[in-house]
């Protein structure tokens, strides 16, 4: 858990991040998005001490960060920057190792650990611990970026920008490898980004910045249906808020609560429970079907979903 | 792949232009040019043989024939190896020639006569050399076959020394005269290029590493070296005499260690300042050059600031820094040569006494081993650099 309190930063006279307070809960995930400028990477940096605040302060699993040494304290919070940061003269199994060389593991355990998180991030470890970064593609190098961060098992991660220089299937590849990993270690991250569709497939909370200021701090949906400043209606969009507020819901829950006892009439199209309304209708649309069937892995029928039921769910409430 | 194919390319359809310009300075040099100069002492001013008076037909066309041999092979050859071998071949028969020429011309027992190679023979060993560097260069060698390449071709030329095969040539008539002093020379050459270097890469790395952390000490320290760099190097060793003199007189304890205005101290003082200018800024252009996204990474992931300058960043700049030590290294073996004016010795004495003497002969006993030693540190160097390089590319 990170205790964010009034934290502050200024340089000379301009303060460019103001009195900041938001708790991000163990194992969840907060995005914070604002425009170019506002302090976002500021605050990320305050976190982990690479820029000392000016005032306030922040706590991890309840301990002042303040009452530590910095690098002993960046040693336990794992941190991936834009552009990856790669070390150029290290393979790539050195780079991951390199917090828990620092921290003094032994080697078969730095072993086990880089082979388990290169495997994890899809980097077969027989092909690529030995490559160095310039041998890898870009995507490739930002997922060995991630695996650094996260292989001294830290309990929280930042992220500056991770993904910002993938394609966008590589980009959404790597955002599944993100929530397996907080699924599988039950990490705490705190990602910046400036995609708005990412930090609405990634987030538990998305803190919303402008000038040094957060605006608002709630649940992704929260910030479509109910934005605290004219300035987070124009972040998160107009035209296709009503889609975005369908895309942050699973099919499962609105199936089985809203379903009709009777299969309906006519030919029904079939969808996985954990996709969104978003792509149930966009199937119903494209399949001309009146109704859905939502299925769970093994097959089994949750429920049905109808075209009028998912229209009902996309109004502002 | 590529060059190897470009290399192949090089197809009898279209000659090789620098074969082709070689190919023709070699024929001018071998048929219009003394091959060899006779003098009845060394001093004199000597007559000059062409190749055909020079060598009996016996000798002279086996030596012509691998000469047109390689000549060819640098014109039209398709294979780098080929020509590397028959370039290498020519220089050999050239030199054997001249040591032939010479063993030939000289009576036996006598000591007087001097033999030396003339401009034709001095041209056409350039010319064979020339076309082994570019054929070894074709074959892009890694560091260890460089290295390797370099031990093959100093050993079998002190092989031949050893052998006595050049003791007629004039220049290792000079050497009998003075090999009493020749190995001490030698070392004392190597003691003071290599003695300033290790002074000055002690110096000049935090130096460059303040330049680095310190960007408004950056252009005037660098400004100040430049100064120094500008400085004619007998100026700088004349401008060293007396400080150093004075402190010789005042300094009981720097008397004791040898510091006087002349001989060796000037000498290093001067090779150290030249030494600075080029290590400090390479030091502080790797350091620069550096990555910063990897540098804050470090920060990022706990390693403290020295961690950080050991781990990261010197062995990024190393690359950069070494290239600057090459320089120094070559630029402090020739102007060791240059200190034997103000009495620090080296080979430069042979070099200067024999301008003194006006015996060319002499001069080149001095010459040529300084050449030879900057060569085979640059080619040390280079390699060593490319390996570091390589590791990483
Ligand atoms: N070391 C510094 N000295 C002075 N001003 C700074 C410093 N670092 C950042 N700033 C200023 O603070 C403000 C916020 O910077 P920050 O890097 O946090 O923005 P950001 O939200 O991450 O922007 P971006 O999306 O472009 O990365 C900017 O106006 C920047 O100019
Ligand atoms: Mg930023």
């Amino acid at each position: 858990m990170i205790e964010i309190e009034r934290l502050t930063k200024a340089y000379g006279g301009t303060t460019v991040v103001d009195e900041v307070s938001f708790t991000v809960e163990r194992g969840s995930i907060t995005v914070v998005v604002g425009t170019s400028g506002s302090g976002k990477s500021t605050l990320l940096r305050m976190i982990n001490r690479l820029v000392e605040p000016s005032a306030g302060r922040v706590r991890i699993d309840g301990r002042d960060t303040a009452k530590e040494p910095a690098h002993l304290l960046r040693r336990r919070i794992g941190y991936v920057i834009q552009g990856n940061g790669l070390f150029p003269h290290r393979t790539v199994a050195q780079n991951v190792a390199t917090v828990p060389r620092l921290l003094g593991w032994d080697e078969t355990r730095i072993a086990v650990r880089v082979r388990e998180l290169l495997e994890l991030l899809q980097l077969d470890p027989r092909d690529y611990a030995d490559k160095f970064p310039h041998q890898l593609s870009g995507g490739q190098q930002q997922r060995v970026g991630v695996a650094r961060a996260l292989a001294a098992e830290p309990a929280v991660v930042l992220m500056d920008e991770p993904f910002g220089a993938l394609d966008p299937i590589i980009r959404a590849k790597a955002q599944q490898d993100l929530l397996e990993v907080r699924r599988r270690y039950g990490t705490t991250v705190v990602v910046v980004t400036h995609d708005m569709d990412e930090a609405f497939r990634l987030g538990d909370r998305v803190a919303v910045m402008s000038r040094g200021r957060v605006l608002q701090y709630d649940r992704p949906a929260a910030l479509l249906t109910r934005p605290a400043d004219p300035f987070v209606t124009q972040l998160t969009g107009v035209a296709d808020r009503a889609l975005r507020l369908l895309s942050l819901r699973r099919a499962a829950e609105v199936a089985t609560a809203s379903s009709p006892s009777d299969p309906p009439i006519g030919n029904t199209a079939r969808v996985r429970e954990d996709a969104s309304l978003r792509d149930v209708l966009s199937e119903l649309l494209w399949s001309g079907s009146p109704a859905a069937a939502v299925v769970d892995a093994e097959g089994r029928t949750l429920g049905w979903l109808t075209v009028a039921a998912i229209l009902a769910q996309a109004r502002a409430s | 792949m590529n060059r190897v194919a470009t290399g192949e390319s090089r197809s009898l359809a279209r000659p090789d232009p620098l074969g082709l310009a070689l190919f023709a300075v070699g024929a001018v040099a071998l048929a219009g040019l003394p091959f060899v100069v006779f003098k009845m002492n060394r001093i004199v001013p000597g007559v000059p043989l062409d190749f055909g008076a020079a060598l009996p037909s016996r000798l002279a066309v086996p030596c012509l024939l691998v000469c047109a041999l390689s000549a060819a092979a640098a014109v039209a050859g398709r294979s780098a190896w080929l020509r590397l071998v028959t370039a290498l071949g020519g220089l050999a028969a050239v030199a054997a020639a001249a040591a032939a020429a010479a063993d030939r011309l000289t009576p036996p027992g006598n000591l007087v006569f001097r033999i030396a190679p003339g401009a034709g023979c001095w041209l056409l060993l350039a010319c064979a050399a020339l076309l082994a560097v570019d054929a070894a260069m074709q074959l892009r060698p890694g560091p260890i076959a460089r290295v390797l390449g370099l031990v093959i071709c100093l050993g079998a030329t002190g092989m031949a020394f050893s052998r006595g095969v050049f003791d007629d040539l004039s220049i290792m008539r000079e050497y009998a005269v003075h090999a009493h002093r020749f190995a001490a020379e030698a070392l004392r050459h190597l003691e003071l290029a290599f003695g300033s270097l290790a002074a000055a890469v002690a110096f000049a790395l935090p130096l460059g590493l303040m330049c680095h952390r310190l960007p408004s000490l950056r252009a005037p320290t660098l400004s100040l070296l430049n100064v120094v760099q500008t400085i004619p190097s007998i100026a700088l060793f004349g401008i060293l005499m007396a400080p150093l003199a004075a402190l010789s007189a005042a300094v009981p304890l720097a008397a004791k260690l040898g510091i006087e205005g002349i001989g060796a101290a000037p000498a290093v003082v001067a090779l150290f300042l030249y030494s600075l200018l080029p290590i400090v800024a390479n030091t502080a252009l790797g350091l620069q050059r550096v990555s910063p996204a990897a540098i804050e990474a470090a920060r990022g992931m706990g390693l403290t600031e020295g961690q950080i300058l050991r781990g990261i960043e010197l062995p990024l700049a190393l690359p950069a820094i070494l290239a600057g030590i090459r320089i120094v290294l070559i630029q402090n073996i020739g102007l060791t040569t240059i200190a034997a004016l103000i009495g620090a010795g080296g080979l430069g004495t042979f070099v200067f006494q024999g301008i003194g003497q006006t015996a060319i002969d002499l001069v080149l006993l001095g010459a040529l081993p300084t050449v030879a030693l900057a060569v085979a540190s640059g080619v040390l160097l280079d390699a060593l650099i490319e390996s570091i390089d390589r590791s990483r590319a």
